[in-house]
């Protein structure tokens, strides 16, 4: 078994990104057939404001970012279901609240020589060993907890009324979901930061949909795109020297573009 | 005595203010097909809800099999539904065969896989309900009709009691809506259920059920009710009871004796 901890920064960054493309490409497969998009957004950036609060406090930023992401995505399904908001509402409050409490944090902390930037934009490269492990444990997880749960997720994004008709416990897995979205943002912000996080967990998805007809498919689909775009992107961020994260995230983007094409294509022309 | 499937008792619902169900109380015989009907924003959909405990009363209560819905389904026992709009998403990628067997999964429990019990037992209803050779094909990408019955063989297939039925025509052209009834009553038969059916088809409904429950929520109706009590009975030679509120007392569901 390889060490994390004597491989190089290059071969940290290519683990980290292979074990976060995989991941997000399989989650990514339920946050577009439940449309969750947005949640994604506003997880992700309510994460700057735990991030700062750990700078403030002078403890591991991850932490707290965890603490931070985790009680907004509760927050968003409480409000949801306890008050007479909406959710898209909820999201669009407490994401711009949490971006605003970041920066009073911030402020607060004087801490302005930290890598403010690494966070919101990702920095691939400064990947260290541990983040490397928490990356790892995190993908185990998650995967299994997937594994574990296919089917009523599925069901869950399909009809979620009907779920709880049928005897699955809907409220929990909810939970679950939103739990495991958060943690997978937070540990996916060391490779594209908090602005374009939300991207791996949407795109790969949405690049699945057009191709695939077939859940399991569909999952086989995102990973491969999300892994793919992975590789690719650091590959030419290497060579042209661009940044990892927004490169990775423009080579997704222009994959989802030619999949719609190509599905338009077949739609429009007569024999399917 | 006959046993009672559904009965509510001063059964009060109101969203955000609005009272949408006021003070009903009926009883549902077990073993009866029968359709709701009333107008638009009546609280038809809102009632099977509350019966299938989706929707909490805000006053009264509903029993079904002399339970709660909620203490029913936390003993495993669950209800057949078929809401008004069961396909939410068309492009979701699951076949016909992965949509019936939905219908098993709060039976087979958290985390476990489908037995090859499950997949028999979800083949038996794609037979029944007359489409086994569409199990295969992707749910968004066959007739409404058909989609209609894959939901019913869902519905079927958690092995209910009581089948609860939302609008499940109002796609359908005549024919095949003559077509779903015969079914529906059929499986009825076949299966010892109770049928709900919420429907605005004043006439097929009168055709294919056992009893009618009319149904409007509102506490002053202005208008003239939809329907006379007299072209009621002569249209469907059967006695009626009104849930007009404010100007007709409320009382719902009257049995006639065949």
């Amino acid at each position: 078994m390889t060490d994390f901890f004597t491989l190089g920064f290059l071969q940290r960054a290519l683990a980290a990104g292979l074990l976060v493309s995989l991941l997000c490409g399989v989650l990514s497969v339920f946050v577009i057939l439940r449309r969750m998009a947005f949640i994604g957004v506003g997880i992700s950036h309510s994460a700057f404001g735990g991030v700062a609060l750990g700078f403030l406090l002078g403890v591991d930023p991850l932490w707290t970012g965890i603490l931070f992401s985790v009680g907004v995505a509760l927050l968003i399904e409480w409000t949801q279901t306890h008050g007479r908001v909406e959710e898209d509402t909820a999201i669009g409050i407490f994401f711009a609240a949490s971006m605003a409490l970041g920066l009073v944090f911030l402020h607060l902390s004087r801490a302005y020589n930290v890598d403010v930037f690494g966070f919101l934009f990702g920095n691939l490269l400064a990947i260290g060993p541990r983040q490397v492990t928490e990356i790892l444990l995190v993908t185990g997880g998650v995967l299994i907890l997937i594994w574990i749960f296919f089917k009523e997720l599925v069901f869950l994004s399909f009809d979620e009324e009907m779920a709880w008709v049928s005897g699955v416990p809907v409220r929990l897995l909810r939970y679950l979901f939103l739990v495991m979205m958060a943690l997978v943002i937070i540990v996916s912000i060391y490779l594209v930061g908090i602005i374009l996080v939300s991207a791996l967990l949407v795109i790969p998805g949405a690049i699945a949909q057009n191709l695939s007809r077939q859940i399991r498919a569909m999952i086989g689909v995102s990973a491969g795109a999300a892994v793919g775009s992975m590789v690719g992107g650091l590959g030419v961020s290497y060579s042209m020297d661009y940044p990892p994260g927004a490169t990775i995230v423009l080579l997704l983007s222009l994959v989802y573009l030619a999949t719609s094409l190509y599905q338009s294509r077949r739609r429009s022309s007569p024999a399917r | 005595m006959p046993e009672i499937a559904v009965a509510t008792k001063n059964l009060w619902v109101s969203y955000n203010g609005l009272t949408v169900l006021e003070d009903i109380s009926l009883e549902i015989e077990a073993g009866r097909f029968v359709g709701i009907l009333g107008p638009n924003g009546g609280g038809k959909s809102t009632l099977l809800k509350v019966i299938l405990g989706l929707a909490p009363p805000s006053r009264g209560q509903v029993r079904v099999f002399g339970e709660s819905p909620q203490k029913l389904r936390h003993r495993g026992e669950v209800m057949g539904y078929l809401p008004q709009k069961p396909l939410i998403n068309p492009r979701f990628p699951v076949s016909v065969l992965d949509v019936v067997l939905m219908g098993r999964y709060g039976r087979i429990g958290l985390g476990r896989r489908p037995r090859p019990e499950d997949v028999d037992l979800a083949r038996r209803h794609l037979e029944m309900v007359g489409i086994p050779h569409l199990a295969a094909r992707p749910i968004g990408e066959i007739s409404g009709g058909e989609q209609q019955r894959v939901f019913i063989a869902r519905a079927l297939c958690v092995e209910p009691r009581i089948l609860i039925l939302d609008e499940p025509l109002i796609s359908l052209d005549a024919c095949a809506q003559d077509d779903l009834y015969e079914m529906i009553y059929g499986l009825k038969e076949k299966l010892r259920l109770t049928v709900l059916m919420v429907s605005h088809d004043i006439g097929g409904v009168a055709r294919h059920v056992n009893d009618i429950v009319c149904l409007n929520r509102r506490v002053h109706v202005h208008q003239p009710p939809p329907i006379g009590r007299i072209p009621l009975e002569s249209t469907f030679g059967c006695s009626v009871e009104y849930l007009f509120h404010g100007e007709i007392p409320h009382r719902v569901v009257k049995i006639h004796d065949d």
